[in-house]
């Protein structure tokens, strides 16, 4: 029988500490859809879209009113367009962004994933035209995410891809700019990336997934420092335990409302995301967890080890408490989304190159992170080159979703509104060249997976 | 299918009243009811039984949402699994 205690411990949840479900993602094969006329391609994927995914909205408005518990996004990812493109005769695909952002729209969607391509060994012909394709289609649409896998541990780093990456985000910026440069905020570059992953702006259904799926993001940093804060002076084993268990039930939150929607759409179930997923709001941040632990201010010495910890034990957790866990499953660390990393940043505690550390033990990787406009593509290349060396070497999924914000300097703040939040400028140390490094172009081996020291 | 209705908000007459007649007006049953009042503050958490209720889930709980709007008190419906899966392996 269930208690008044369990009744009212999940309600403080949901109500004070800001527990959500942070995505439901309806992952859509497109695979079946391609034409070598491109209009005829276009109209295949939405009318397989707007199909698919026609009564997700309504199905997770239902649950979210069913259960009492918020469900923030509901979302589509798609097959790589570069792949499901890749036999129309044409040399851009922005009518295949525009295609999707239309359909997302028509089922009332905020995020749309898959404008992407996968490049870590090399280019086929459609994953040349996704990256030229990527500027204009983001600054023409409005819910379309675009992502890049240029790394992975199996094949190394693709550094062509990684020098025009640099270039395709600048671009990005400089055709957005009227927007604070928001179109860089629906672009990232992975190593490792994840086929599974229902978070933006990363999402993509892979070619290894089901014809249809439903991946489910759960959220909750609130949650974890609220438990926390009775945990003043325990050593380290407490807080672990502490961490496993709200993860745990945060999960099993998550796991309820995948298998309903599962259900309800006729659509097979796939991952639980267990991630740690912060907002800009006050009471869901990542950095007040870490603080929490002891750190004056996020970015201080001891931050690397306080996230290694909470990452860890966000996933034995929640490992436990769903069928299948997948995604990223960790612990996020974007700055602009997160009010505790932007009062680090605006103090001065937390920098880039600390941020940098943190990737190698959290979820993904250096996340919704504005710099000044004025830093090279060779530079903005070369901070993707050392993110992706992280992930390849430590067989790890990292990214880099960063904004380099025309006109904006050092010292400034820049808005972008809603879940994306808002962002001092961060410095980055363009002052020293890595031109050079960058132009030699071609592919950094794969790793050695023994002798690691 | 169990509910959990949670009620909070300031004490007046006819709370337990209005609530439990759209219950039984829809043919759900309870099965127990936890109620105090703390400094003047009404709290309820009341579990039913709604299998055979008249109204799908989504419109019961907008029937009594609407009716605590009413009186001046919180009225939150809910379907029980959510707190069976998270306080239960």
């Amino acid at each position: 029988m269930i208690t008044i205690d369990d009744i009212l411990e999940t309600n403080r949840m949901i109500t004070q500490n800001k527990l959500d479900v942070r995505t439901i993602t309806m992952g859509i094969s497109l695979r079946d859809c391609s034409h070598p006329n491109i209009k005829q391609f276009c109209q295949n994927i939405y009318d397989k879209i707007t199909t698919s995914a026609e009564f997700l909205v309504k199905t997770g408005e239902d649950l979210e009113s069913e259960y009492g518990v918020p469900i923030i996004n509901k979302r589509i990812s798609v097959t790589p367009i570069a792949i499901a493109a890749d036999s129309c005769k044409t040399d851009d695909y922005l009518p295949v962004a525009e295609a999707l952002d239309k359909a997302a729209k028509a089922v009332g969607v905020n995020f749309i994933g898959g404008f992407s391509a996968l490049v870590d060994k090399g280019f086929t012909n459609g994953d040349k035209i996704l990256i030229q394709s990527i500027p204009q289609a983001l600054a023409n649409t409005d819910v379309v995410c675009a992502s890049v896998n240029l790394a992975s541990t199996k094949a190394g780093i693709n550094m062509d891809c990684v020098r025009q990456m640099g270039e395709v985000i600048k671009r990005t910026a400089e055709l957005t700019r009227d927007q604070q440069a928001l179109g860089c905020a629906k672009l990232v570059t992975f190593a490792n990336a994840p086929t599974d992953n229902p978070f933006m702006a990363g999402a993509f259904h892979g070619v290894n997934e089901a014809e249809r799926v439903i991946n489910v993001g759960v959220s909750g940093p609130g949650v974890v420092k609220h438990v926390l804060e009775d945990l003043k002076g325990a050593d380290f084993s407490q807080i672990a335990e502490a961490i496993k268990k709200t993860a745990f039930k945060i999960t099993r939150v998550g796991q309820l409302v995948a298998r309903e929607a599962s259900k309800r759409l006729g659509v097979p179930f796939g991952i639980v995301d267990v991630s740690l997923a912060p907002t800009a709001e006050v009471g869901d941040s990542v950095a007040r967890i870490l603080e929490e632990m002891g750190i004056e201010s996020c970015g201080a010495p001891g931050t690397t080890a306080a996230l290694a910890l909470l990452n860890d034990a966000v996933k034995k957790g929640g490992l436990m408490a769903s069928s299948h866990v997948g995604g990223f499953s960790g612990a996020f660390i974007p700055v602009s989304e997160d009010e505790g990393m932007i009062a680090a940043v605006k103090s001065g505690s937390l920098s880039i190159e600390k941020l940098e550390a943190m990737t190698c033990v959290c979820s993904v990787g250096l996340d919704m992170i504005a710099i000044s406009g004025d830093v090279s593509a060779s530079t903005i290349s070369a901070i993707i080159a050392d993110e992706a060396a992280i992930g390849v070497i430590n067989n790890k999924t990292t990214a880099v979703r960063i904004i380099p914000v025309p006109g904006a300097k050092v010292g400034d703040v820049v808005e972008f509104g809603g879940l994306l939040g808002y962002c001092p400028i961060v410095p980055v140390k363009s002052e020293w060249s890595s031109e050079a490094f960058i132009a030699r172009g071609g592919r950094i081996p794969a790793p050695l997976r023994s002798l690691t020291n | 299918m169990k509910l959990v209705v949670t009620v909070v908000g300031k004490d007046r007459v006819g709370i337990i009243a209005a609530v439990t007649k759209i219950l039984a007006d829809n043919n759900v049953n309870i099965l127990s009811i936890n109620q105090n009042i703390l400094d003047g503050f009404f709290n309820m958490i009341l579990l039913a039984e709604a299998s055979e209720s008249k109204m799908p889930l989504v419109e019961l709980q907008s029937a009594l949402k609407t009716q605590g709007e009413e009186i001046g008190v919180e009225i939150k419906t809910q379907h029980q699994e959510i707190f069976d899966v998270m306080h239960k392996i």
